[in-house]
C-alpha cells in the first residue's frame, strides 16, 4: 500500500505543489532529447533510403565531433573547421558507398547490419589514431548564461534554448529540401518503392551518397551540441544508442517520429528519474527509455508514427 | 520492314531449381505493340523483368538498339529509354500524383542528383523546364483533377493511369506494360485501352504488353508471343496465334 502511494500519489503531489521545477525538469529532459532526436533522424535518413539499419550513426556523432574539435584546437577557426568537417563527412560517405555499400548490394539485410557494425569500429579507430582518446573540451562561443522566463520562476540555460533553436532549423531545413527539391523527390521515392525508383532510372548509388553525407552532417551537429555540453569524448557513441529506443517509440521509417520519440525519451526519462528515481534506487534514466521501448514493442511495434506493418498476401 | 528494337536471344532464366524462362526467343520492331500472352506462372513477368534488368537471365542475350548485352542494368535499360509499369502497381504511395509523374523525369534533368544536391539554383530552374511536358502528360491520360492528391488514396484504375503517366514522363522508346488492365472494370479497360493506342500512334513509342483478356490483345497489339511454362509457345499476329493448335490447348488446359 504505501509503495502504491509512493508510486501513484506522492509524485503527482509534487509536480502539482512545483509546477515552474517540474518545468525545468522537462525542459532540461527535452534538452537531452534533442540528441537523441538528432540521432535517430540519421537512423531513420538512412533506414528509409536503402533499408540498411546503420550501426554507425552514433559513432559518425563522434568522428564527426572529434574532427570538429580536433581542428578547432589546432587553431582552426570555429566556421573552417565547420565546414572542413562537413567535408569529411562527404568525403566518407562516398567511401563508404565505394568500399563498402557498392559491393554489397543485393545481399540481406543483416550482412548490411554487420558491415555498419564494421564501419563503427573502423570509424572509431581511426578516430582514436588520429585526434587522440583524451576527453576534448569542446567551446564555440556559446553563451552559458541562464534566462528566466514565466516571471522568473522558472530557469533555462542559454546553450539549451541555443541548442533547441539549431536543432529545429535543422529540421525545418531538411523537411523542405524532402519536399521542395528534386533530390528530395528522387530521396522519398527510394524510400517509398526501391523497384519503382530504379526502374525509372534513380541512380541509387547517388542516393546512398547523399543520405550518408547528410546523415553525417546531422552527426556533426549533434555532436557539436553534446560535445559542447558534455566535452567530446568516446562514450558519446555509446550513448547515441539510446536512439534505438527513440526509434522503436517513433517508428523506424518516421522522421517526425524520430524527433518526437527523442524529445519523449529525453523529457521522460528525467522526470521519472527526479520523481520516481529514489524508488528504485536512482539512475532509472539509464534503462527507462529501454523500458518504453520494450512496452511499445508488446503492444504498438510500428511505433507512434511508424508504417503499420501488415505482411503481404 | 520495320527497323529491329529489341531481340531476345535464347533466354534462358533460374530461380533455383525452378526454371521461369527456357531457351526463349523473339524480337520487337521499332514502332510496334507486342503482347506476350500466356497462363500463371508462364513467364511473362520474369521476361519483362530481364528487358529492364531487374533479373539477370543465366544464358542468352539481349539486344537493344544494336547493342548486345547478356544482361541489362535497371539504371542503364531507363537510361537508354525502357520505361516500364508493373503487375502489382509501385507508385510512390506518399507522394502526390504530380510529384510521381515528375520523378519520371529525372533522367532528362541535365544536372546529376548529386549536383543538385550541392548546388540549388541550377536544380530549380530545371524544375521548371520540366514541368511542361509533365503537364502534357497528365493532360494526355486525363488525370489533370486528381494532380495533387496522394496516389495512395486513389482508386485502383487511377493509380494504374497515373503509373503509366510516370512511364510516360521519361518519354521512352520502349515501354514495358505488365498488365495494364488487370482488376479493371470494362469501362476503365476501354479508356486505357484507347490511351495505349493513342500513346503508340501520337508518341511513335514501342509497347510491350502483358495482358490476360483475350479480346484486348487481339484489339491492340500487331502482333502475339505465347509463353507456356517458361518456354515459347507461339509467336505471330493475334489471328495466327489464336488458331494456333497448341496455343488452344495450353489455354483450354490452364484453369482461368
Ligand atoms: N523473384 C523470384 N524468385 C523466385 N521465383 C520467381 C521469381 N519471380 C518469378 N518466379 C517464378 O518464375 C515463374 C514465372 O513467374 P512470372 O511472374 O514471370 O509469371 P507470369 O507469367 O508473369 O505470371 P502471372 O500471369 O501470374 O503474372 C513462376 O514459377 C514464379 O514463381
Ligand atoms: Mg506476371
Amino acid at each position: 500500500m504505501e509503495f502504491l502511494s509512493d508510486f501513484f500519489v506522492a509524485p503527482i503531489m509534487e509536480m502539482v505543489d512545483a509546477p515552474e521545477f517540474l518545468a525545468e525538469v522537462i525542459i532540461a529532459g527535452l534538452m537531452s532529447g534533442v540528441m537523441y532526436s538528432l540521432v535517430g533522424l540519421g537512423f531513420v535518413l538512412i533506414f528509409k533510403a536503402s533499408g540498411i539499419f546503420n550501426f554507425a550513426q552514433g559513432v559518425m556523432v563522434l568522428f564527426a565531433a572529434l574532427n570538429f574539435v580536433g581542428l578547432m584546437d589546432s587553431g582552426v577557426h570555429p566556421i573552417i573547421a565547420f565546414i572542413a568537417t562537413v567535408v569529411i563527412m562527404t568525403v566518407l560517405a562516398m567511401a563508404i558507398e565505394r568500399v563498402v555499400l557498392r559491393r554489397l548490394v543485393n545481399q540481406n539485410q543483416l550482412i548490411l547490419f554487420m558491415s555498419t557494425i564494421g564501419i563503427a569500429f573502423f570509424l572509431e579507430g581511426f578516430g582514436e589514431l588520429i585526434w587522440g582518446g583524451n576527453v576534448r573540451p569542446l567551446d564555440i562561443g556559446i553563451p552559458d548564461d541562464v534566462v528566466f522566463i514565466a516571471n522568473g520562476t522558472i530557469l533555462i540555460q542559454e546553450a539549451d534554448l541555443f541548442a533547441g533553436a539549431t536543432a529545429a532549423l535543422l529540421v525545418t531545413i531538411l523537411a523542405l529540401g524532402f519536399r521542395y527539391t528534386a533530390v528530395g523527390r528522387a530521396l522519398r521515392a527510394v524510400a517509398d518503392d526501391h523497384q519503382a525508383a530504379l526502374s525509372i532510372g534513380i541512380p541509387l548509388n547517388n542516393i546512398w551518397v547523399i543520405v550518408w553525407a547528410v546523415a553525417g552532417f546531422v552527426a556533426l551537429v549533434a555532436g557539436i551540441m553534446w560535445g559542447t555540453k558534455l566535452g567530446v569524448q568516446f562514450s558519446i557513441s555509446i550513448v547515441a544508442l539510446k536512439a534505438l529506443p527513440v526509434l522503436i517509440l517513433g517508428g523506424f521509417t518516421s522522421i517526425p517520429g524520430a524527433i518526437i520519440g527523442g524529445l519523449i525519451i529525453g523529457a521522460g526519462e528525467k522526470v521519472a528519474e527526479v520523481y520516481w528515481g529514489s524508488l528504485f534506487g536512482g539512475a532509472i534514466e539509464e534503462w527507462f527509455a529501454y523500458i518504453v521501448a520494450l512496452l511499445f514493442l508488446l503492444f504498438r511495434p510500428q511505433g507512434l508514427f511508424g508504417e503499420k506493418i501488415i505482411d503481404r498476401v | 520492314m520495320a527497323e529491329n528494337l529489341l531481340t531476345v536471344e535464347n533466354i534462358t532464366l533460374r530461380f533455383g531449381g525452378v526454371k521461369a524462362l527456357t531457351d526463349v526467343s523473339f524480337d520487337i520492331l521499332k514502332g510496334e505493340i507486342r503482347a506476350i500472352i500466356g497462363p500463371n506462372g508462364a513467364g511473362k513477368s520474369s521476361m519483362l523483368n530481364c528487358i529492364n534488368g531487374f533479373y539477370h537471365p543465366q544464358e542468352g542475350r539481349i539486344t537493344y538498339k544494336g547493342q548486345t548485352r547478356k544482361q541489362m542494368r535497371p539504371y542503364e535499360a531507363a537510361s537508354q529509354g525502357i520505361a516500364r509499369t508493373f503487375q502489382n502497381i509501385a507508385l510512390f504511395r506518399g507522394m502526390s500524383v504530380l510529384d510521381n509523374v515528375m520523378t519520371g523525369r529525372v533522367l532528362k534533368m541535365k544536372s546529376s542528383l548529386l549536383e543538385q544536391a550541392f548546388y540549388f539554383g541550377r536544380a530549380r530552374s530545371e524544375e521548371i523546364s520540366h514541368r511542361s511536358k509533365v503537364e502534357e502528360v497528365i493532360d494526355f491520360l486525363e488525370i489533370n483533377a486528381i494532380r495533387k492528391t496522394p496516389v495512395g488514396r486513389l482508386p485502383y484504375g487511377l493509380q494504374k493511369r497515373v503509373e503509366l503517366a510516370r512511364a510516360l514522363a521519361a518519354e521512352p522508346e520502349l515501354l514495358l506494360l505488365d498488365e495494364p488492365m488487370a482488376g479493371m472494370n470494362v469501362e476503365e479497360k476501354e479508356d486505357m485501352s484507347r490511351f495505349i493506342l493513342n500513346v503508340n500512334a501520337e508518341f511513335g513509342t514501342t509497347i510491350a504488353l502483358i495482358e490476360h483478356d483475350m479480346g484486348v490483345v487481339m484489339d491492340l497489339s500487331d502482333r502475339v508471343v505465347v509463353l507456356n511454362y517458361g518456354e515459347k509457345l507461339a509467336d505471330g499476329t493475334p489471328d495466327v496465334v489464336r488458331s494456333n493448335q497448341a496455343v488452344i490447348d495450353a489455354y483450354l488446359g490452364a484453369s482461368h
